[in-house]
């Protein structure tokens, strides 16, 4: 009896243990965070991936997208398991390199996915390009205002890749392309409920802003709540998808949104690591796609396909 | 103790040529001068609509705030009614979404969870003698965990309770009264800080809260249960915390499991602001609200006047500090 308890601990223990062993192919993928939807859609691409190619993964992330040095932790304990291939979506795109250059210097192959690293350990980046992916948001938004007056901005973030890229991106593209449009705000709101209150804010300041562009989920959340409170007559366009957003688009609170390809982007990462361990040459940048999306194309199999709830 | 027309010997106790009173005015008078101030420099700032806009900008952390100064003036903290709010949020979603419940189940699940929740973190104080504030740093962890797992680190949305608006951005007054278009949430929160502030001046409830913040040695050793009368002040924070989590969800006719961190500075701040004692003892609701209120004309105005968002923190900042800066100095001269 004894002899058995020990024998199934000492198995429970191996198979616990099993990724640290070179047995089996296991690849920890550490994402910017893990409780926002968009998250969990590419953790589920993951591990679709991870199954289609027979490897284990881990999937985790810090708390909120500031804790750059929680998610370093993270990944110095993920390169410590001794892994045979590693996905990373850095929060900080230089902060982290000394510790991607342990894992490099240990053999172990890095795909970078989301935002990029700036330096050339990653095999390739699975990612949206953010810059084109606003600029479209951009022309979605001109084209409904009939190309000219006031407009503003609602970003998720001022510091992050993701947070720049769209706002830069968006712009960009105003003040290339379309003259007669005068940005007259930015803001920031890291919340559905701060962008709410933000909105109505500029929305106050600026009476005769004619449309609205909000850089993710919870920022467009924010911004379908304030044009419902207030009855503004605005465009709103937003960013990712959600439950929340799907319906305002549905209901014409917001006239459209981008949505990039997150399940997309998990397949990819896991995909690319499979390949590399089998010495298949990458490109450098895998970039995963983005979409406009309305009321008219909401249904569209490509469409839905890469909308979550 | 059956008088409640008697003031109580506690020090602290609301009464007029008190510090507690010259705070409160002065932090109304900062009310005042913020709001005048903003009128003069902003255009569009002194609206009707923003007036509304204001007061719902400051609902959830008025009540996160009253919530707050219940634990402060007893002498404790509570770090976690950010997380404990959308605990409670993920509860009622789970109660009238999945569950199918009629909506007074929901609301009472959110507050009851709420309470259930804070008295754990008063009996983790009380009976396993933790600081309270690594217990309630404990309790914001794993409320925070909770309604992530409760959620399935998705929001719940409320859609099958149509009548759940009625929590937050509806207006039952402009109903009764035409052109008062005060949203429902920003009523809850004048109704919570009205009967917070009854309890808290009128009841035995208040005197005991009062006497731990005022000396918990001198409270035990006239035969109060401090224990017990602690786990009551952590399970009404916790408790109000859920009334919070029902207006924040309402509002935005979801539950988001992922919000909530940081707003527990925000509500400590307006307590702060509006004169509660960090040391316990000292404290009133109506600074609170006050404090709040502080708090959303500021970072308002300072949008409507088109300020930088980084600046605006850094305004908010300063103002913490003057306050608690003007409330140590009105104390040294009492």
């Amino acid at each position: 009896m004894k002899k058995t308890i020990l024998t199934s601990a000492l198995a429970l223990g191996l198979a616990i243990g099993a990724p640290a062993f070179a047995q089996e192919t296991y690849f920890p993928i550490i994402a910017k965070g893990f409780s926002h939807q968009f998250w969990q859609a590419v953790k589920a691409g993951a591990e679709e991936a991870a199954a289609r190619n027979g490897v284990t993964i881990t999937f985790e992330g810090p708390n909120t997208e500031a804790e750059i040095d929680k998610q370093t932790d993270i990944l110095n304990a993920a390169i410590a398991k001794n892994p045979q291939g590693l996905g990373f979506a850095a929060l900080d795109s230089q902060a982290q390199v000394p510790a991607l250059q342990k894992a490099a210097d240990a053999g172990i192959p890095i795909v970078a996915f989301d935002s990029g690293v700036e330096s050339d350990l990653p095999l390739t980046t699975c990612t949206t390009d953010n810059m084109a992916a606003a600029a479209a948001a951009a022309d979605g938004l001109a084209k409904a205002i009939g190309e000219e007056g006031k407009i503003a901005a609602v970003i998720h973030d001022q510091t992050s890749a993701t947070g720049i890229g769209r706002r830069d991106g968006f712009l960009n593209r105003i003040k290339e392309a379309y003259p007669n449009i005068e940005v007259v705000d930015v803001q920031y709101a890291n919340d559905a409920l701060k962008a709410a209150d933000n909105v109505k804010a500029m929305l106050q300041a600026n009476p005769d802003i004619k449309g609205i562009f909000a850089s993710n989920e919870g920022a467009a959340i924010g911004l379908a709540v304030a044009i419902k409170e207030t009855g503004a007559k605005i465009v709103g366009v937003g960013f990712d998808s959600g439950k929340s957003q799907k319906d305002a688009i549905n209901d014409g609170t917001l006239i459209g949104s981008i949505t990039q390809n997150p399940v997309g982007i998990g397949q990819c990462v896991v995909d690319s690591l499979a390949k590399a361990i089998k010495g298949e040459e990458l490109p450098k940048v895998i970039d995963t796609g983005f979409y406009w999306y309305d009321k008219t194309n909401m249904a569209d199999e490509k469409i839905a396909a890469v909308l979550y709830d | 103790m059956t008088d409640t027309a008697v003031q109580p010997a506690a020090s602290g106790k609301p009464g007029f040529f008190t510090t507690q009173t010259l705070q409160k005015a002065v932090a109304f008078v900062v009310l005042i001068a913020l709001i005048a101030f903003f009128s003069a420099f902003a255009s569009n700032f002194a609206t009707g609509a923003n007036m509304v806009g204001i007061m719902q900008a400051t609902a959830v952390n008025g009540v996160l705030g009253v919530a707050v100064t219940f634990v402060i003036i007893s002498g404790g903290i509570d770090l976690s009614v950010g997380t404990m709010m959308t605990l409670t949020a993920v509860m009622a979603g789970i109660v009238l979404t999945n569950l199918g419940m009629p909506l007074p189940i929901g609301i009472l699940g959110a507050i009851a969870s709420g309470a259930f929740m804070g008295a754990i973190s008063g009996a983790v104080i009380a009976k396993l003698k933790i600081p309270p504030f690594i217990a309630t740093l404990g309790m914001m962890q794993i409320a925070r965990g909770l309604a992530l797992v409760f959620s399935g680190a998705k929001p719940i949305y409320f859609n099958s309770t149509p009548n759940y608006g009625l929590l937050s951005p509806e207006s039952t007054i402009s109903k009764l009264i035409p052109g008062v278009e005060i949203p429902n949430g920003v009523m809850i929160m004048f109704i919570v800080a009205i009967i917070a502030s009854i309890v808290l001046t009128r009841t035995i409830v208040g005197r005991m809260i009062f006497a731990l913040g005022s000396n918990e040695e001198a409270a035990r050793l006239s035969g109060i249960n401090v224990d017990r009368w602690k786990i009551l002040t952590y399970a009404i924070c916790g408790g109000i915390c859920g009334i919070a989590g029902l207006i924040v969800s309402s509002r935005l006719n979801s539950a988001q499991p992922a919000l909530g961190l940081g707003y527990e500075l925000d509500a400590i701040a307006a307590a702060v602001i509006g004169g509660t004692s960090l040391a316990g003892g000292r404290g009133t609701v109506i600074g609170t609200i006050i404090g709040a209120f502080i708090m959303s004309v500021l970072t308002n105005g300072l949008r409507v006047m088109g300020v930088l968002e980084e600046w605006k923190i850094v305004v908010t900042g300063v103002i913490i500090i003057v306050a608690v800066f003007i409330d140590i100095v009105l104390r040294r001269k009492a």
